[in-house]
């Protein structure tokens, strides 16, 4: 029996994108990510994680098997969620804080309001750039920014219309280590604050340990999941914590299950 | 610094005069005869003699051309956004789009002439013929590169394609537009110069043609000069167009401005 009480919950789901009979680019997936809970899916290349991601905005949908959002079943696009990926694809005629403002142009009901409140919307967008350390750039071009500074204008795209569920695809894969674990805290800190579900699919063993209540390793296509590890470290986590044996042993741990995986 | 940006503000009229300086001492030096290549100080003077005619058939053939282009602008546009939207519609038009732009223009002529009789209307035709294709392939192509994963991003929010289309595709197709009316203005030249030279009794391919009856050797350069000129003004226009209003897309020259 499909349980759909969790905040995101995958039952069973197989999914083709040339639709039954063409390879299967997950099968039999059961993902459950409570309310307010960081979920991390990390697997081999090709495991069906950005399947996983369409499946989860409805932007796809499953031939076989459940997607429920928000105690809903998933049947067209989620616009509780928000998006991030590798690339920030902002558009580059705009300024960051257009780029903000776009989302908006777009879901209901804030499409409708934003011409009348322009200020008041503005006024968010510009608390949200602050809040990831982008204080003061939003009359900038995205292209005048540097590549952790585009990531994180692009994470406050995905947050400005206050989803209740983050979708975040490999978002810091293409940035230097440094940049990379600057973006982890920014995270860390917006999903403790706003207390957002969160779902992040990544190649990074310590990334997915850092930030998560809970990995999920997933098996090589079509993709399943194998197993699930709940992260007991204590929260707020520090940089540091990735440094003890503790932190290490988990990521071991992980990294043994993905290599029997990829076999 | 400034000097830099001075030599290289120079480089085109420095070449230009340079060019035309080689030419006038070749003919010289291997005394070529001036019907076979007329030197330019001839072809200055070429331009004196005969300039009511040459500046007539001039501004006629800016004038067709002018209104063919502006026409491929429109339908090449329109085209182009159509194409872009959808799939099928890319799939059924493209390679009859290709067949159609495989066909010789200059061979198109006689057909507009059956139709339209000669003079302005088959030049006019010409060069809207000649000039769509980059046009409705650039558009078409600005909008096929929309990335997914933005198209995600909108999508799951709830996007319907025209908005899509509205707030990426089009301002995203907008630099390869420009950019094709640079290729497209030249091409338009082509077309209304074949028609003229082939029907029609004005024009500066006609006033060529004439010139040519008449062994009048300079005047079919002078001819060719006017064309250049013409090209090199409405080319600049194209592209001073395309600077203003696609400037992010020329970042450094932004930031500058």
């Amino acid at each position: 029996m499909a349980d759909l009480t969790a905040f995101v919950a995958l039952e069973g789901v197989s999914h083709a994108y040339g639709g039954a009979g063409s390879t299967l680019a997950v099968d039999g997936l059961t993902i459950r990510v409570n309310r307010g809970e960081f979920a991390a899916v990390v697997g081999p290349s090709g495991c069906g994680k950005s399947t996983l991601m369409k499946l989860a905005t409805g932007l796809q949908f499953p031939f076989a098997g459940t997607v429920a959002v928000a105690g809903e079943v998933v049947r067209k696009p989620v616009k509780i969620a928000g998006m991030a990926f590798q690339a920030p694809t902002l558009l580059p005629w705009r300024t960051t804080l257009e780029n903000l403002l776009l989302p908006l142009e777009i879901v209901e009901p804030h499409r409708g309001r934003l011409r009348r409140h322009k200020a008041d919307y503005v006024a968010r967008a510009e608390a949200l750039l602050a809040s990831v350390g982008l204080g003061g750039f939003g009359g900038q071009y995205p292209w005048q920014l540097s590549g952790g500074m585009q990531q994180r204008a692009s994470l406050c795209r995905a947050l400005i219309h206050e989803p209740a569920l983050l979708m975040l695809d490999e978002p810091f894969a293409a940035l230097d280590a440094f940049t990379r674990e600057e973006l982890w805290c920014v995270i860390r800190d917006l999903h403790a604050v706003r207390g957002i579900t969160v779902i992040l699919v990544t190649h990074d063993l310590r990334e997915a340990v850092f930030l998560a209540d809970r990995v999920f390793v997933m098996s090589a296509r079509p993709g399943r999941v194998l197993s699930e590890r709940v992260i007991d470290l204590p929260r707020p986590r520090d940089l540091e914590a990735t440094f003890t044996p503790h932190f290490q042993e988990i990521v071991h741990a992980l990294r043994d299950q993905i290599v029997r995986a990829r076999q | 610094m400034t000097a830099t940006s001075l030599s290289v503000r120079l480089a085109p009229w420095l070449f230009t005069v340079a060019l035309f300086a080689a030419w006038e001492a070749a003919v010289h030096l291997f005394r070529i005869p001036q019907f076979f290549l007329p030197p330019p100080t001839a072809i200055a003077q070429a331009f004196v003699d005969y300039w009511p005619a040459i500046y007539r058939n001039s501004l006629f053939t800016l004038g067709t051309t002018a209104l063919g282009f502006a026409l491929a602008v429109g339908f090449g546009l329109a085209l182009g956004l159509v194409i872009g939207w959808s799939r099928t519609i890319y799939a059924g038009l493209y390679p009859l789009m290709i067949g159609f732009n495989a066909i010789p223009k200059v061979a198109v002529v006689p057909i507009l002439v059956l139709w339209f009789g000669i003079g302005a209307v088959p030049a006019v035709l010409t060069a809207f013929l000649i000039s769509f294709f980059p046009i409705v392939v650039n558009v078409a192509t600005g909008l096929a590169t929309i990335e997914p994963e933005l198209e995600d991003v909108l999508k799951a929010l709830g996007a319907s394609k025209l908005d899509i289309m509205r707030k990426v595709g089009i301002p995203r197709a907008l630099p390869y537009f420009f950019g094709s009316l640079k290729v497209a203005i030249t091409l338009a030249f082509v077309g209304s110069v074949i028609s003229e030279t082939i029907a029609s009794n004005v024009g500066i391919g006609n006033l060529m043609l004439q010139a040519q009856a008449q062994f009048l050797v300079p005047l079919i350069f002078a001819g060719l000069i006017a064309l250049a000129v013409e090209g090199i003004v409405m080319y600049w226009l194209m592209a001073v167009l395309e600077a203003r209003m696609t400037g992010w897309a020329h970042r450094s020259g932004f930031a500058q401005g």
